[in-house]
Protein backbone atom coordinates (compact mmCIF):
# COMPACT_ATOMS: atom_id res chain seq x y z
CA UNK A 1 0.00 0.00 0.00
CA UNK A 2 1.10 3.62 -0.78
CA UNK A 3 -1.27 5.87 1.30
CA UNK A 4 -1.52 3.25 4.54
CA UNK A 5 2.28 2.76 5.81
CA UNK A 6 1.68 -1.21 8.37
CA UNK A 7 3.02 -0.43 11.35
CA UNK A 8 2.96 -3.51 13.84
CA UNK A 9 2.95 -7.23 13.03
CA UNK A 10 -0.92 -7.38 12.17
CA UNK A 11 -0.82 -4.24 10.00
CA UNK A 12 2.15 -6.08 8.47
CA UNK A 13 0.07 -9.23 7.45
CA UNK A 14 -2.37 -7.14 6.32
CA UNK A 15 -0.81 -5.17 4.03
CA UNK A 16 0.76 -8.77 2.39
CA UNK A 17 -2.36 -10.13 2.34
CA UNK A 18 -3.99 -7.34 0.01
CA UNK A 19 -1.19 -8.01 -2.06
CA UNK A 20 -1.50 -11.24 -2.66
CA UNK A 21 -5.10 -10.58 -3.77
CA UNK A 22 -4.17 -7.69 -5.51
CA UNK A 23 -0.44 -7.73 -7.00
CA UNK A 24 -0.20 -11.51 -7.43
CA UNK A 25 0.22 -11.39 -11.32
CA UNK A 26 2.85 -8.82 -13.00
CA UNK A 27 1.88 -7.61 -16.16
CA UNK A 28 6.13 -8.07 -18.27
CA UNK A 29 4.95 -5.32 -20.20
CA UNK A 30 3.03 -1.96 -19.88
CA UNK A 31 3.37 1.16 -17.54
CA UNK A 32 4.47 0.28 -13.80
CA UNK A 33 1.57 -0.02 -11.62
CA UNK A 34 1.78 -0.09 -7.60
CA UNK A 35 5.12 -0.85 -6.16
CA UNK A 36 7.53 -3.24 -8.08
CA UNK A 37 8.73 -6.22 -6.83
CA UNK A 38 11.51 -8.22 -7.77
CA UNK A 39 9.82 -11.42 -9.92
CA UNK A 40 11.31 -13.91 -12.19
CA UNK A 41 9.08 -14.74 -15.39
CA UNK A 42 7.84 -17.91 -15.24
CA UNK A 43 6.28 -20.88 -17.81
CA UNK A 44 6.61 -22.85 -21.09
CA UNK A 45 5.66 -19.74 -23.22
CA UNK A 46 8.54 -17.66 -22.19
CA UNK A 47 11.22 -19.89 -23.09
CA UNK A 48 12.42 -21.74 -25.85
CA UNK A 49 10.37 -25.74 -25.37
CA UNK A 50 10.37 -27.96 -28.81
CA UNK A 51 7.01 -29.01 -28.96
CA UNK A 52 6.17 -32.29 -27.14
CA UNK A 53 2.73 -31.92 -25.72
CA UNK A 54 1.19 -32.15 -29.24
CA UNK A 55 2.05 -32.11 -32.81
CA UNK A 56 0.92 -29.82 -35.25
CA UNK A 57 -2.27 -32.02 -36.23
CA UNK A 58 -2.81 -32.54 -32.74
CA UNK A 59 -1.67 -35.86 -32.14
CA UNK A 60 1.45 -37.30 -30.56
CA UNK A 61 2.43 -39.15 -33.46
CA UNK A 62 4.72 -36.36 -34.81
CA UNK A 63 6.07 -34.69 -32.08
CA UNK A 64 9.69 -32.98 -32.54
CA UNK A 65 11.70 -34.71 -30.17
CA UNK A 66 11.52 -38.64 -28.72
CA UNK A 67 9.10 -39.24 -25.91
CA UNK A 68 11.66 -39.70 -23.86
CA UNK A 69 13.34 -36.34 -23.76
CA UNK A 70 10.36 -34.47 -22.77
CA UNK A 71 11.56 -34.59 -19.35
CA UNK A 72 14.18 -31.36 -20.21
CA UNK A 73 11.38 -29.26 -19.70
CA UNK A 74 10.84 -30.58 -16.41
CA UNK A 75 14.26 -30.01 -15.40
CA UNK A 76 14.87 -26.21 -14.90
CA UNK A 77 12.64 -23.94 -17.55
CA UNK A 78 9.00 -25.08 -16.62
CA UNK A 79 7.63 -26.71 -13.36
CA UNK A 80 5.86 -30.11 -13.86
CA UNK A 81 5.59 -32.80 -11.38
CA UNK A 82 7.22 -35.36 -13.17
CA UNK A 83 10.76 -37.00 -12.23
CA UNK A 84 14.18 -35.75 -13.67
CA UNK A 85 17.66 -37.18 -13.40
CA UNK A 86 19.00 -36.26 -10.10
CA UNK A 87 21.45 -33.84 -11.27
CA UNK A 88 22.87 -32.87 -7.89
CA UNK A 89 24.59 -36.42 -7.01
CA UNK A 90 24.19 -38.95 -9.13
CA UNK A 91 24.14 -37.73 -12.66
CA UNK A 92 25.07 -33.64 -12.68
CA UNK A 93 26.50 -34.18 -15.97
CA UNK A 94 22.89 -35.04 -17.15
CA UNK A 95 22.84 -32.33 -19.64
CA UNK A 96 26.45 -31.31 -20.31
CA UNK A 97 26.31 -31.98 -24.25
CA UNK A 98 23.50 -29.70 -24.37
CA UNK A 99 24.85 -26.42 -24.79
CA UNK A 100 22.03 -24.55 -26.12
CA UNK A 101 18.85 -26.63 -26.03
CA UNK A 102 17.67 -24.57 -29.18
CA UNK A 103 20.48 -26.55 -31.12
CA UNK A 104 21.22 -29.34 -28.68
CA UNK A 105 18.73 -30.80 -27.35
CA UNK A 106 19.72 -34.15 -29.65
CA UNK A 107 22.49 -34.67 -27.22
CA UNK A 108 20.47 -34.37 -23.29
CA UNK A 109 21.79 -37.79 -22.43
CA UNK A 110 19.18 -40.75 -21.28
CA UNK A 111 19.66 -42.05 -17.95
CA UNK A 112 18.92 -45.50 -16.76
CA UNK A 113 19.23 -45.84 -13.06
CA UNK B 1 -24.32 3.02 -6.10
CA UNK B 2 -22.24 2.47 -3.03
CA UNK B 3 -21.74 5.09 -0.33
CA UNK B 4 -18.92 4.24 1.81
CA UNK B 5 -18.81 4.95 5.38
CA UNK B 6 -16.06 4.82 8.25
CA UNK B 7 -15.15 1.56 9.76
CA UNK B 8 -14.25 0.79 13.04
CA UNK B 9 -11.10 2.22 14.56
CA UNK B 10 -9.39 4.30 17.12
CA UNK B 11 -7.13 7.03 15.65
CA UNK B 12 -4.01 8.21 17.79
CA UNK B 13 -0.67 10.16 17.76
CA UNK B 14 -2.81 13.50 16.58
CA UNK B 15 -4.37 11.38 14.10
CA UNK B 16 -1.64 9.92 12.38
CA UNK B 17 -2.15 6.95 13.04
CA UNK B 18 -5.65 4.37 12.93
CA UNK B 19 -5.98 1.27 15.50
CA UNK B 20 -8.11 -0.94 13.28
CA UNK B 21 -11.11 -2.86 14.98
CA UNK B 22 -11.43 -6.10 14.88
CA UNK B 23 -8.29 -6.52 13.28
CA UNK B 24 -5.92 -4.96 15.43
CA UNK B 25 -3.88 -3.61 13.22
CA UNK B 26 -1.93 -0.39 13.21
CA UNK B 27 -0.92 2.22 10.09
CA UNK B 28 -0.10 5.50 9.85
CA UNK B 29 -2.21 7.48 6.84
CA UNK B 30 -0.88 9.77 4.67
CA UNK B 31 -2.42 13.36 4.04
CA UNK B 32 -4.65 11.89 1.41
CA UNK B 33 -5.84 8.91 3.98
CA UNK B 34 -6.73 11.64 6.22
CA UNK B 35 -8.70 14.08 3.71
CA UNK B 36 -10.95 10.86 2.82
CA UNK B 37 -11.56 10.19 6.52
CA UNK B 38 -11.97 13.51 7.80
CA UNK B 39 -14.60 13.99 4.88
CA UNK B 40 -16.83 10.93 5.84
CA UNK B 41 -16.80 12.46 9.57
CA UNK B 42 -19.41 14.79 8.05
CA UNK B 43 -21.34 11.17 6.65
CA UNK B 44 -21.50 8.82 4.03
CA UNK B 45 -20.02 9.54 0.45
CA UNK B 46 -19.74 8.11 -3.41
CA UNK B 47 -16.98 6.60 -4.30
CA UNK B 48 -16.84 9.14 -6.85
CA UNK B 49 -16.57 11.83 -4.56
CA UNK B 50 -13.94 10.69 -2.08
CA UNK B 51 -11.80 9.76 -5.22
CA UNK B 52 -12.10 13.43 -6.22
CA UNK B 53 -10.82 14.03 -3.18
CA UNK B 54 -7.48 11.87 -3.09
CA UNK B 55 -7.27 9.80 -5.98
CA UNK B 56 -9.31 6.26 -6.07
CA UNK B 57 -6.03 4.10 -5.15
CA UNK B 58 -6.17 5.91 -1.66
CA UNK B 59 -10.31 5.04 -1.41
CA UNK B 60 -9.14 1.17 -2.61
CA UNK B 61 -6.40 0.86 0.19
CA UNK B 62 -8.55 2.19 3.30
CA UNK B 63 -11.46 -0.09 1.97
CA UNK B 64 -9.10 -3.26 1.44
CA UNK B 65 -7.95 -2.40 5.17
CA UNK B 66 -11.26 -2.06 6.77
CA UNK B 67 -11.09 1.63 7.62
CA UNK B 68 -13.79 3.07 5.51
CA UNK B 69 -16.42 0.20 4.49
CA UNK B 70 -19.51 0.20 2.24
CA UNK B 71 -22.07 -2.44 4.18
CA UNK B 72 -21.43 -0.65 7.85
CA UNK B 73 -20.57 -4.39 9.00
CA UNK B 74 -16.83 -5.89 10.95
CA UNK B 75 -16.13 -8.77 10.22
CA UNK B 76 -16.82 -11.45 12.86
CA UNK B 77 -14.33 -13.37 14.86
CA UNK B 78 -14.31 -16.73 14.65
CA UNK B 79 -14.41 -19.91 17.10
CA UNK B 80 -10.85 -20.88 18.09
CA UNK B 81 -10.64 -24.43 16.95
CA UNK B 82 -11.61 -27.51 19.30
CA UNK B 83 -8.40 -28.75 19.87
CA UNK B 84 -6.38 -25.60 20.22
CA UNK B 85 -3.12 -26.95 21.74
CA UNK B 86 -2.59 -26.16 25.83
CA UNK B 87 0.69 -24.31 26.20
CA UNK B 88 0.81 -23.42 30.13
CA UNK B 89 -0.63 -25.53 33.14
CA UNK B 90 -0.97 -23.89 36.58
CA UNK B 91 -0.12 -26.32 39.17
CA UNK B 92 -1.96 -25.75 42.33
CA UNK B 93 0.39 -27.43 44.76
CA UNK B 94 -1.69 -26.54 47.68
CA UNK B 95 -4.62 -24.85 48.71
CA UNK B 96 -3.41 -24.49 51.91
CA UNK B 97 -1.68 -20.97 52.63
CA UNK B 98 -0.05 -19.14 55.64
CA UNK B 99 -1.53 -16.13 55.05
CA UNK B 100 -5.00 -14.99 55.61
CA UNK B 101 -5.36 -12.13 52.83
CA UNK B 102 -9.02 -10.88 53.09
CA UNK B 103 -9.01 -9.98 49.81
CA UNK B 104 -7.96 -13.79 48.89
CA UNK B 105 -10.03 -15.02 45.97
CA UNK B 106 -9.20 -18.14 46.71
CA UNK B 107 -10.57 -18.08 51.12
CA UNK B 108 -12.06 -14.80 50.73
CA UNK B 109 -15.62 -13.35 51.28
CA UNK B 110 -15.79 -13.91 47.09
CA UNK B 111 -14.53 -16.94 46.67
CA UNK B 112 -16.06 -19.64 44.33
CA UNK B 113 -14.09 -22.56 45.48
CA UNK B 114 -15.27 -25.48 47.26
CA UNK B 115 -12.48 -27.40 48.90
CA UNK B 116 -14.41 -29.45 50.89
CA UNK B 117 -13.65 -33.17 51.23
CA UNK B 118 -10.62 -32.77 48.72
CA UNK B 119 -6.94 -33.12 48.94
CA UNK B 120 -5.43 -29.88 50.74
CA UNK B 121 -2.06 -30.91 49.13
CA UNK B 122 -1.08 -32.30 45.75
CA UNK B 123 0.39 -35.92 45.24
CA UNK B 124 2.76 -37.13 43.35
CA UNK B 125 0.82 -39.49 41.17
CA UNK B 126 -1.76 -36.36 40.97
CA UNK B 127 1.50 -34.22 39.54
CA UNK B 128 2.91 -37.14 37.47
CA UNK B 129 -0.94 -37.46 35.45
CA UNK B 130 -0.53 -33.50 35.19
CA UNK B 131 2.42 -33.48 33.85
CA UNK B 132 1.32 -36.37 31.25
CA UNK B 133 -1.79 -34.49 29.90
CA UNK B 134 0.02 -31.10 29.61
CA UNK B 135 2.34 -33.05 27.29
CA UNK B 136 -0.12 -35.15 25.25
CA UNK B 137 -1.94 -32.30 25.31
CA UNK B 138 0.07 -29.50 23.65
CA UNK B 139 1.22 -31.62 20.62
CA UNK B 140 2.47 -29.66 18.04
CA UNK B 141 4.36 -27.05 20.87
CA UNK B 142 7.98 -26.94 20.76
CA UNK B 143 8.17 -25.23 23.92
CA UNK B 144 5.44 -25.43 27.24
CA UNK B 145 5.39 -24.03 30.61
CA UNK B 146 4.26 -25.01 34.18
CA UNK B 147 3.09 -22.41 36.73
CA UNK B 148 3.32 -23.56 40.15
CA UNK B 149 0.36 -21.32 42.55
CA UNK B 150 -1.34 -22.11 45.58
CA UNK B 151 -2.38 -21.68 48.46
CA UNK B 152 0.70 -20.97 48.71
CA UNK B 153 3.13 -22.60 46.36
CA UNK B 154 6.41 -22.98 48.91
CA UNK B 155 4.23 -24.67 50.94
CA UNK B 156 4.50 -28.11 49.03
CA UNK B 157 7.91 -27.29 47.81
CA UNK B 158 8.83 -30.86 47.59
CA UNK B 159 6.23 -31.51 45.12
CA UNK B 160 7.69 -28.68 43.11
CA UNK B 161 11.31 -30.53 43.30
CA UNK B 162 10.01 -33.52 42.12
CA UNK B 163 7.58 -31.96 39.50
CA UNK B 164 10.43 -30.48 37.94
CA UNK B 165 12.73 -33.52 38.03
CA UNK B 166 10.11 -35.63 36.53
CA UNK B 167 9.08 -32.94 33.59
CA UNK B 168 12.01 -31.81 32.79
CA UNK B 169 12.88 -35.43 31.65
CA UNK B 170 9.68 -36.22 29.83
CA UNK B 171 9.94 -33.02 27.97
CA UNK B 172 14.05 -33.59 27.29
CA UNK B 173 12.90 -37.31 25.65
CA UNK B 174 10.40 -35.84 23.73
CA UNK B 175 13.26 -32.74 22.69
CA UNK B 176 10.57 -30.59 23.77
CA UNK B 177 11.53 -27.25 25.75
CA UNK B 178 9.75 -26.45 29.32
CA UNK B 179 10.34 -24.06 31.97
CA UNK B 180 8.71 -23.30 35.00
CA UNK B 181 7.84 -19.98 37.23
CA UNK B 182 5.84 -19.95 40.60
CA UNK B 183 3.66 -17.08 42.54
CA UNK B 184 4.41 -17.03 46.38
CA UNK B 185 4.10 -14.79 49.27
CA UNK B 186 7.93 -15.16 50.12
CA UNK B 187 7.46 -15.82 53.62
CA UNK B 188 8.47 -19.59 53.48
CA UNK B 189 12.03 -18.29 50.78
CA UNK B 190 15.25 -19.75 52.56
CA UNK B 191 18.60 -19.40 51.03
CA UNK B 192 18.98 -23.34 49.97
CA UNK B 193 15.64 -22.50 47.93
CA UNK B 194 16.61 -19.48 46.36
CA UNK B 195 19.49 -21.16 45.42
CA UNK B 196 17.31 -24.22 44.09
CA UNK B 197 15.04 -21.57 42.43
CA UNK B 198 18.10 -20.07 40.49
CA UNK B 199 19.66 -23.17 39.25
CA UNK B 200 16.61 -24.45 37.69
CA UNK B 201 15.82 -21.24 36.12
CA UNK B 202 12.43 -21.24 38.07
CA UNK B 203 10.70 -17.30 37.54
CA UNK B 204 9.62 -15.91 40.60
CA UNK B 205 6.02 -13.81 40.78
CA UNK B 206 6.18 -12.42 44.31
CA UNK B 207 2.82 -10.91 45.30
CA UNK B 208 3.34 -8.04 47.54
CA UNK B 209 1.51 -4.74 47.72
CA UNK B 210 3.96 -1.92 48.09
CA UNK B 211 5.70 -0.19 51.05
CA UNK B 212 4.61 -1.82 54.71
CA UNK B 213 1.95 0.02 55.42
CA UNK B 214 0.32 -0.25 52.33
CA UNK B 215 1.56 -4.01 52.32
CA UNK B 216 0.44 -5.20 55.42
CA UNK B 217 -3.00 -3.69 55.15
CA UNK B 218 -4.38 -6.97 53.77
CA UNK B 219 -1.62 -9.74 53.67
CA UNK B 220 -1.33 -10.54 56.89
CA UNK B 221 -1.34 -13.73 58.79
CA UNK B 222 -3.83 -15.22 60.69
CA UNK B 223 -3.14 -13.52 63.92
CA UNK B 224 -3.43 -10.04 62.02
CA UNK B 225 0.09 -9.45 61.81
CA UNK B 226 1.09 -8.34 58.59
CA UNK B 227 3.77 -9.91 56.77
CA UNK B 228 6.14 -7.44 55.27
CA UNK B 229 8.72 -7.61 58.37
CA UNK B 230 8.74 -11.66 57.56
CA UNK B 231 9.30 -11.04 53.62
CA UNK B 232 11.52 -7.82 53.23
CA UNK B 233 14.80 -9.40 54.08
CA UNK B 234 13.98 -12.88 52.12
CA UNK B 235 12.83 -10.99 48.85
CA UNK B 236 15.85 -8.67 48.95
CA UNK B 237 17.85 -12.00 49.30
CA UNK B 238 15.95 -13.53 46.17
CA UNK B 239 16.65 -10.40 44.25
CA UNK B 240 20.06 -10.66 45.43
CA UNK B 241 20.66 -14.47 44.88
CA UNK B 242 18.33 -14.88 42.27
CA UNK B 243 20.46 -13.81 38.56
CA UNK B 244 18.92 -16.61 36.11
CA UNK B 245 14.96 -15.47 35.72
CA UNK B 246 13.79 -11.69 36.21
CA UNK B 247 12.25 -11.75 39.64
CA UNK B 248 8.47 -9.69 38.98
CA UNK B 249 6.12 -8.01 41.91
CA UNK B 250 2.52 -8.75 41.42
CA UNK B 251 0.37 -5.59 43.38
CA UNK B 252 -3.10 -6.31 44.41
CA UNK B 253 -4.50 -2.58 44.62
CA UNK B 254 -7.53 -2.04 46.86
CA UNK B 255 -9.36 1.40 48.17
CA UNK B 256 -6.77 1.43 50.93
CA UNK B 257 -3.60 0.61 48.98
CA UNK B 258 -3.83 3.05 45.71
CA UNK B 259 -0.64 4.66 46.05
CA UNK B 260 0.89 3.39 42.26
CA UNK B 261 3.60 5.67 42.09
CA UNK B 262 4.88 5.41 45.83
CA UNK B 263 4.01 1.35 45.09
CA UNK B 264 6.55 1.10 42.21
CA UNK B 265 8.73 3.26 43.27
CA UNK B 266 9.69 0.96 46.41
CA UNK B 267 9.32 -2.32 44.66
CA UNK B 268 11.90 -1.89 41.87
CA UNK B 269 14.10 1.25 43.11
CA UNK B 270 14.51 0.02 46.92
CA UNK B 271 13.94 -3.73 46.44
CA UNK B 272 14.88 -3.82 43.05
CA UNK B 273 12.28 -5.75 41.53
CA UNK B 274 12.97 -6.27 37.73
CA UNK B 275 9.02 -5.34 36.88
CA UNK B 276 6.02 -4.35 38.82
CA UNK B 277 2.72 -5.68 38.02
CA UNK B 278 -0.46 -3.87 39.33
CA UNK B 279 -4.50 -4.98 39.05
CA UNK B 280 -7.26 -3.96 41.34
CA UNK B 281 -8.46 -6.20 43.52
CA UNK B 282 -10.98 -8.69 41.90
CA UNK B 283 -14.11 -8.77 44.34
CA UNK B 284 -18.04 -8.10 44.61
CA UNK B 285 -18.76 -4.08 44.44
CA UNK B 286 -19.73 -3.56 48.38
CA UNK B 287 -16.76 -5.00 50.56
CA UNK B 288 -15.17 -2.52 51.69
CA UNK B 289 -11.85 -2.89 49.93
CA UNK B 290 -13.59 -2.46 46.68
CA UNK B 291 -12.27 0.40 44.41
CA UNK B 292 -14.83 2.58 43.43
CA UNK B 293 -15.36 4.86 40.19
CA UNK B 294 -13.68 7.73 41.19
CA UNK B 295 -11.03 5.35 43.06
CA UNK B 296 -10.37 4.06 39.33
CA UNK B 297 -10.03 7.20 38.08
CA UNK B 298 -7.39 8.03 40.69
CA UNK B 299 -5.67 4.80 39.39
CA UNK B 300 -5.68 5.26 35.74
CA UNK B 301 -4.29 9.19 36.48
CA UNK B 302 -1.72 7.45 38.65
CA UNK B 303 -0.66 4.78 35.98
CA UNK B 304 -0.59 7.35 33.31
CA UNK B 305 2.48 9.62 35.15
CA UNK B 306 4.06 6.16 35.33
CA UNK B 307 3.39 5.18 31.46
CA UNK B 308 4.96 8.89 31.12
CA UNK B 309 8.15 7.70 32.74
CA UNK B 310 7.80 4.46 30.60
CA UNK B 311 7.61 5.92 27.55
CA UNK B 312 10.82 8.55 28.16
CA UNK B 313 12.75 5.77 29.28
CA UNK B 314 11.80 3.69 25.82
CA UNK B 315 12.58 6.62 24.11
CA UNK B 316 15.70 6.48 25.47
CA UNK B 317 16.10 2.95 24.35
CA UNK B 318 16.13 2.19 29.05
CA UNK B 319 14.13 -0.68 30.26
CA UNK B 320 11.18 0.18 32.42
CA UNK B 321 9.64 -2.11 34.82
CA UNK B 322 5.89 -0.98 34.68
CA UNK B 323 4.50 -4.33 33.46
CA UNK B 324 1.32 -3.08 32.75
CA UNK B 325 3.04 -1.14 29.59
CA UNK B 326 4.86 -3.73 28.64
CA UNK B 327 2.48 -5.73 28.24
CA UNK B 328 -0.06 -3.90 27.19
CA UNK B 329 2.64 -3.19 23.80
CA UNK B 330 3.51 -6.44 23.38
CA UNK B 331 -0.11 -6.64 22.59
CA UNK B 332 -0.62 -3.54 20.34
CA UNK B 333 3.14 -4.52 18.72
CA UNK B 334 1.68 -8.07 17.38
CA UNK B 335 -1.86 -6.85 16.71
CA UNK B 336 -3.51 -9.43 19.42
CA UNK B 337 -7.56 -9.64 18.68
CA UNK B 338 -8.76 -12.07 20.99
CA UNK B 339 -11.91 -14.11 20.34
CA UNK B 340 -11.46 -14.56 24.74
CA UNK B 341 -10.32 -12.46 27.25
CA UNK B 342 -7.55 -14.73 27.61
CA UNK B 343 -6.21 -18.38 27.30
CA UNK B 344 -8.24 -19.97 30.00
CA UNK B 345 -9.89 -23.33 28.37
CA UNK B 346 -7.75 -23.05 25.68
CA UNK B 347 -3.65 -22.58 25.68
CA UNK B 348 -3.67 -22.47 29.51
CA UNK B 349 -5.39 -24.62 32.43
CA UNK B 350 -5.17 -24.86 35.89
CA UNK B 351 -5.15 -28.16 38.08
CA UNK B 352 -5.95 -28.93 41.74
CA UNK B 353 -4.56 -30.68 44.14
CA UNK B 354 -7.10 -33.14 43.54
CA UNK B 355 -6.27 -33.00 39.84
CA UNK B 356 -9.25 -31.31 38.88
CA UNK B 357 -9.10 -29.31 35.77
CA UNK B 358 -10.14 -25.90 35.87
CA UNK B 359 -10.08 -22.80 33.38
CA UNK B 360 -7.31 -21.46 35.15
CA UNK B 361 -6.15 -21.18 38.78
CA UNK B 362 -8.84 -18.57 40.12
CA UNK B 363 -11.62 -21.18 38.93
CA UNK B 364 -9.60 -24.47 40.95
CA UNK B 365 -11.19 -26.89 43.23
CA UNK B 366 -14.90 -25.23 42.06
CA UNK B 367 -16.75 -27.74 41.48
CA UNK B 368 -19.32 -25.50 39.04
CA UNK B 369 -16.22 -24.79 36.52
CA UNK B 370 -15.07 -27.77 36.91
CA UNK B 371 -13.73 -28.64 32.92
CA UNK B 372 -12.27 -32.57 33.67
CA UNK B 373 -9.56 -34.66 35.25
CA UNK B 374 -5.90 -34.73 34.57
CA UNK B 375 -6.30 -38.60 34.40
CA UNK B 376 -9.50 -38.86 32.00
CA UNK B 377 -8.94 -35.30 30.24
CA UNK B 378 -11.20 -32.29 29.15
CA UNK B 379 -15.16 -32.69 29.33
CA UNK B 380 -15.87 -31.14 25.64
CA UNK B 381 -19.23 -30.36 26.74
CA UNK B 382 -18.32 -27.90 29.68
CA UNK B 383 -15.52 -26.52 27.70
CA UNK B 384 -17.49 -25.47 25.01
CA UNK B 385 -20.11 -24.00 27.47
CA UNK B 386 -17.45 -22.12 28.93
CA UNK B 387 -15.81 -20.99 25.79
CA UNK B 388 -19.24 -20.09 24.29
CA UNK B 389 -20.30 -17.96 26.79
CA UNK B 390 -16.49 -16.29 27.10
CA UNK B 391 -16.75 -15.36 22.71
CA UNK B 392 -16.54 -11.90 22.01
CA UNK B 393 -19.18 -12.59 19.87
CA UNK B 394 -21.87 -13.28 22.43
CA UNK B 395 -21.16 -10.26 24.40
CA UNK B 396 -23.58 -7.38 22.92
CA UNK B 397 -22.10 -4.78 25.05
CA UNK B 398 -18.86 -5.08 23.28
CA UNK B 399 -19.56 -4.86 19.95
CA UNK B 400 -19.31 -0.96 19.80
CA UNK B 401 -16.59 -0.89 21.73
CA UNK B 402 -12.89 -0.20 19.93
CA UNK B 403 -10.65 -1.58 22.60
CA UNK B 404 -12.11 -5.14 22.41
CA UNK B 405 -9.42 -6.92 20.24
CA UNK B 406 -7.29 -6.42 23.36
CA UNK B 407 -10.14 -6.66 26.17
CA UNK B 408 -12.37 -9.06 24.95
CA UNK B 409 -15.14 -8.49 27.25
CA UNK B 410 -12.29 -9.16 30.40
CA UNK B 411 -11.34 -11.41 32.59
CA UNK B 412 -13.72 -14.58 33.61
CA UNK B 413 -12.98 -15.06 36.98
CA UNK B 414 -14.13 -11.26 37.61
CA UNK B 415 -17.19 -11.50 35.46
CA UNK B 416 -18.03 -14.09 37.38
CA UNK B 417 -17.50 -12.34 40.93
CA UNK B 418 -19.61 -9.30 39.57
CA UNK B 419 -21.94 -10.47 37.61
CA UNK B 420 -22.62 -14.47 38.38
CA UNK B 421 -21.85 -15.41 34.55
CA UNK B 422 -17.99 -15.83 33.46
CA UNK B 423 -19.20 -14.86 29.79
CA UNK B 424 -20.87 -11.23 31.30
CA UNK B 425 -18.72 -8.42 29.77
CA UNK B 426 -17.22 -6.47 32.92
CA UNK B 427 -18.95 -3.46 32.08
CA UNK B 428 -17.73 -1.62 35.57
CA UNK B 429 -13.94 -1.16 33.86
CA UNK B 430 -15.13 -0.41 30.29
CA UNK B 431 -13.37 3.21 30.44
CA UNK B 432 -10.58 1.95 32.45
CA UNK B 433 -9.71 -0.35 29.84
CA UNK B 434 -10.03 2.66 27.25
CA UNK B 435 -8.83 5.14 28.88
CA UNK B 436 -5.71 2.31 28.99
CA UNK B 437 -5.26 0.87 26.19
CA UNK B 438 -5.30 4.73 24.53
CA UNK B 439 -2.19 6.09 26.94
CA UNK B 440 -0.64 2.93 25.60
CA UNK B 441 -0.94 3.51 21.78
CA UNK B 442 0.27 7.11 22.27
CA UNK B 443 3.19 5.70 24.30
CA UNK B 444 3.19 3.31 21.07
CA UNK B 445 3.01 6.09 18.37
CA UNK B 446 5.81 8.30 20.60
CA UNK B 447 8.21 4.99 20.07
CA UNK B 448 7.01 4.55 16.37
CA UNK B 449 8.03 8.25 15.83
CA UNK B 450 11.09 8.44 17.76
CA UNK B 451 13.15 5.06 18.94
CA UNK B 452 11.37 2.32 16.83
CA UNK B 453 13.53 0.01 16.80
CA UNK B 454 12.58 -0.59 20.80
CA UNK B 455 9.46 -2.04 19.41
CA UNK B 456 12.29 -5.13 18.93
CA UNK B 457 11.74 -5.94 22.38
CA UNK B 458 7.97 -6.55 21.82
CA UNK B 459 7.86 -8.81 18.83
CA UNK B 460 8.22 -11.88 21.06
CA UNK B 461 7.49 -11.34 24.21
CA UNK B 462 4.75 -13.30 25.32
CA UNK B 463 1.37 -11.60 25.04
CA UNK B 464 -0.69 -11.00 28.43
Amino acid sequence: MKHLRAINQKARRIDDHVASQTDDVVALQGPPQGQQRPHVPMGCSLVFSPGWEVDSAGGTAGLCQPVERDLYDCYITCYWPAQVPDHLNNYPDWTAKCAAATKDWRNIDLVFP
Amino acid sequence: MNQYRLGEFHPFGGGRFLYLVPSAGIFELDDACRAVLSRLEKGEASREELAAIAGPDVVDELHQAHAITTNGFSPQLQQPPADFPLQTLVMNLTNQCNLSCQYCYEFGEDKVATPDGKPKFMDFETARQSVDYLLTSSEGRRAIHITFFGGETLMNFPLLKQVVDYASKKAAEQARAIDFSLTTNATLLTPAIIDYLSENRIGVTVSMDGAKESHDQFRVFANGRGSYDIIEPRVRALIKQHKTRPITARVTMTSQAMDVLGTYKHLKHDLGFHEVGFAPVTTSPNRLYSINESGLDSVLDQFRSLADEYRDHALRGKHHGFSNVSDTLAELHQGVSKSHPCGAGLGLVGVGPSGDIAPCHRFVDSDDHKLGHVSTGLDRARVSDFLGRGHINTKTDCSTCWARPVCAGGCHHEAYVRYGDTGHPNLHYCDWIRGWTGTCLEIYAAIVEHNPSFLQHFADRKAA
